[in-house]
């Protein structure tokens, strides 16, 4: 999600790094090199102590810890006045050294290289680093001990009992010795197509449940002048890769989407991902135009703000993002993404939500337990709600903002979760372990949406990435269960 | 005096030196040893040999941006000197003579300013702004003045017509400098000759191929290979103004996306480098090349 609340800095720090670029690009080059260290697999020493109950992660209550935040999208007023105060209460001789930057790869990676990093680094924004790489080169803490050790604040449960679904197996990385989780992913995104309640209100439009609902909903809105759904082609193309899989995912099951992220031969080539980009082809053919392909993110949700865009794929940070394009007459609401077929194997409410945003402690720090501390302070039920008060935006601890008001579209969102009950699926996770793929499939997405709507290309352009990646042995492969 | 000289020379050479030295050629080392290797930009390495420029020779995307590499080199360089010549001409010469003094079109101490304008915005300024000139429907700014019922144009969203969209800033951006330039080189050709042209009845084309061309020839020929390695590069337009970066469909697919893609998103920064010594050796045979091709003897003023 980071990538689109930062969109902004992104452009900011881009045009510093550009100016460091400069004339050629080849010194650029070389000084990426400038971070070759070796990589060091030699041990640092760790601050260790006793483990207790009061200590289960055994933490040494005098060493301090340094912990690095993302400056973005969610701020970080959530770390410096809810969590830091939180961990200083319980651990008052630890001093905590904070630091918040725009440019995690580039002020953390030399250090992780160097092997003098912080302890619990946020890794996030434009200029995050490729987790998948990093517990390859063993520069994140495993963090099984962390989700086996007892709740911060709710008694009788573990860390890892308090969160959603499939929160723990999203910062699940294969390595030697079998699966381990390495990231909190600590942010909570509920995805669906989001639209203007105050708009469908005054003109009579509901939620669609069916296809057939859907798409005589979309003539309706063409025919009040409206573009009835919209996505921007310039940069934000995986907001309709994600339509797509979760349409797939709801005639198919998720394991339609573990097929593909466990690069399973054909796996492009499954009825339901066809059937799901035939639908979606015949949005874009009838209900878009070409010119939506130069736009950019912000472009089109201001669009939509001023009722020329209805519908809009998204994730539950949009409202947040568009706080200050919102008029009086504009009311973020979202519903989950109509049933494809009448033989889907999922119900029409049933919805994809996924955790994000990566915290992860480093085998680097110089106190590797007590970033881990730090984060079990994280995952506590009074920092969770802390954080949703502050970001609008929800977290893996389950229910920690449950009986908040807080906006309506986040309002919105939780309602759409509970009604999906157990339907919830994860989604998939090939777009960031293969960024070669993820790159190849906003381009098919484009082309499958603004020329035509010829599924069967998309569904061979993909098949033949995801075997190329396949074949690839210096791309580093995982797996889902 | 003589005492003192190799202090003082070593005292002033040994910073920048050492800059160069750990700063670029430090740099350049650590890439050629770098593309030898499979450094994903983590942790450790081992050595592969030349696997890395083997897949990069069979890497299609590879060979489409060396072809919009190759475009840009032929038609950028070319624009930008043809119109940059010409305004300067017309700046400096082609008012005519009066009183034995050649001079500029009217008010041409304004356009020489004006001219220089776009050299003072930084490029990634002048890529977010083009963005919004190029805007594909009615809020761009070249689609706005268009009349209504015209059908938008695409821009940037056109695989055809992108590269070149990407193409005109480079050359808009850059003409005001080599304005300046060569501005510069025509004040320094003596008025006589002019005037001894002018004699001899020569009009301004004849006074601006057989005079003023022959005797800038030097600037022509460093605007030249400047341009090129500009034309190696344009990495931060195709960054920020285009679709998906480098699309749509890889139509504004270049060399130097290619090295950011894999070294900081791929995690492939072995093959980065790989792709990064390719291009060095380009950019070396190309500024070779060009001093080779357009060696002449210099015209004796």
């Amino acid at each position: 999600m980071s990538d689109i609340t930062n969109s902004e800095l992104d452009r900011r720090s881009l045009l510093r790094r550009t100016a460091a670029v400069g004339f050629a690009s080849i010194p650029a080059v070389g000084m990426l090199s400038a971070c070759v260290g070796g990589g060091g697999d030699e041990e640092n020493e760790q601050a260790t102590g006793t483990k207790s109950a009061d200590n289960p992660l055994g933490i040494d209550p005098k060493a301090g810890i340094e912990i690095v935040i993302f400056d973005g999208g969610l701020g970080t007023k959530y770390a410096t006045d809810v969590d830091t105060p939180m961990y200083t209460k319980k651990w008052p001789e630890s001093k905590v050294t904070y630091n918040a930057t725009e440019q995690i790869a580039t002020t953390i990676k030399p250090r992780l290289n160097a092997g003098n990093a912080p302890d619990m680094i946020n890794n996030s924004g434009a200029d995050m680093m490729d987790f998948g790489a990093i517990v390859k080169a063993g520069q994140a803490a495993d963090l099984t001990d962390l989700f086996a050790a007892p709740s911060f604040d709710v008694e009788g449960k573990t860390v890892g009992e308090t969160l959603v679904p499939g929160a723990i197996e999203q910062g699940t990385y294969d390595v030697e010795g079998g699966r381990k989780p390495f990231a909190v992913n600590y942010s909570f995104t509920v995805f669906g197509l989001y639209y203007n309640k105050k708009l469908f209100e005054k003109n009579g439009w509901t939620a669609p449940t069916t296809w057939a609902d859907f798409t005589a909903l979309c003539d309706k809105i063409k025919a009040a002048g409206i573009t009835p759904f919209a996505y921007a082609g310039a940069n934000a193309s995986y907001y309709m890769v994600r339509a797509i899989m979760t349409s797939a995912a709801k005639i198919g099951t998720e394991q339609v989407l573990k097929d593909l992220d466990n690069l399973k031969p054909g796996a492009w080539q499954a009825p339901a991902i066809k059937q799901a980009a035939e639908a979606w082809g015949q949005i874009g053919a009838k209900y878009m135009n070409k010119s939506f392909l130069g736009l950019r993110h912000t472009e089109v949700q201001l669009q939509q703000n001023q009722d020329k865009v209805a519908i809009y794929p998204c994730g539950s940070w949009l409202e947040n993002e568009q706080a200050a394009s919102i008029t009086p007459n504009f009311e973020y609401a979202v519903m989950p993404y109509p049933s494809v077929t009448a033989s889907d194997q999922l119900p029409a409410t049933a919805i994809n939500a996924a955790a994000g945003e990566i915290y992860f402690a480093s085998t680097k720090g110089k106190n590797v337990q007590g970033g881990k501390e730090y984060l079990r302070v994280m995952l506590s039920k009074a920092a969770a709600l802390e954080f949703t008060k502050l970001t609008k935006s929800l977290t893996v601890v389950a229910g920690a903002a449950d009986g908040q008001t807080i906006s309506p579209g986040l309002t919105s969102g939780n309602d759409m979760l509970s009604k999906a009950g157990k339907d919830v699926f994860m989604g998939y996770l090939w777009d960031t372990w293969y960024k070669k793929m993820n790159d190849a499939s906003l381009e098919a997405v484009n082309a499958l949406m603004f020329n035509g709507g010829d599924a069967q290309k998309f569904c061979d352009t993909m098949e033949k990435v995801a075997q190329e990646v396949a074949k690839d042995s210096s791309i580093s492969k995982n797996t889902r269960a | 005096m003589r005492h003192g000289k190799y202090p003082f020379i070593i005292g002033f050479l040994a910073v920048p030196v050492a800059l160069y030295a750990i700063f670029v050629v430090g740099a350049y080392l650590q890439m050629f040893r770098l593309s030898l290797t499979d450094w994903t930009g983590y942790g450790t390495f081992k050595d592969i040999g030349f696997d890395n420029f083997v897949k990069l020779w069979n890497d299609p995307v590879i060979w489409t941006a060396l072809r919009h590499n190759a475009y840009l080199l032929l038609v950028m360089p070319l624009a930008t000197i043809a119109i940059a010549l010409l305004f300067a001409f017309l700046l400096n010469v082609g008012g005519g003579s009066k009183g034995g003094m050649t001079r500029g079109v009217w008010g041409s101490k304004v356009y020489r300013v004006v001219f220089f304008f776009p050299q003072l915005l930084a490029l990634a300024l002048v890529a977010v702004i083009f963005q919004r000139v190029y805007g594909p429907d009615k809020s761009g700014m070249i689609n706005g003045l268009l009349p209504d019922s015209w059908e938008p144009w695409l821009f940037l969203a056109d695989e055809n017509w992108a590269l070149t969209c990407i193409l005109i800033v480079l050359v808009w951006q850059a003409v005001g400098f080599y304005v300046v330039l060569f501005s510069a080189g025509m004040g320094s050709i003596g008025q006589e000759i002019y005037e001894a042209a002018a004699l001899d009845g020569a009009n301004r084309i004849t006074l601006f191929f057989k005079i003023t061309m022959p005797l800038l020839w030097g600037n022509i020929q460093v605007a030249w290979i400047y341009l090129g390695i500009a034309a190696f590069d344009a990495f931060a337009l195709v960054n920020i103004m285009t679709v998906n970066q480098g699309g749509p469909n890889n139509s504004t697919q270049v060399l130097s996306m290619q090295i950011y893609l894999n070294a900081f998103k791929y995690s492939q920064a072995g093959y980065a480098s790989a792709i990064g010594v390719v291009l060095f050796f380009l950019a070396l045979s190309f500024a070779w090349l060009t001093l080779r091709v357009t060696r002449r003897d210099s015209v004796e003023a």
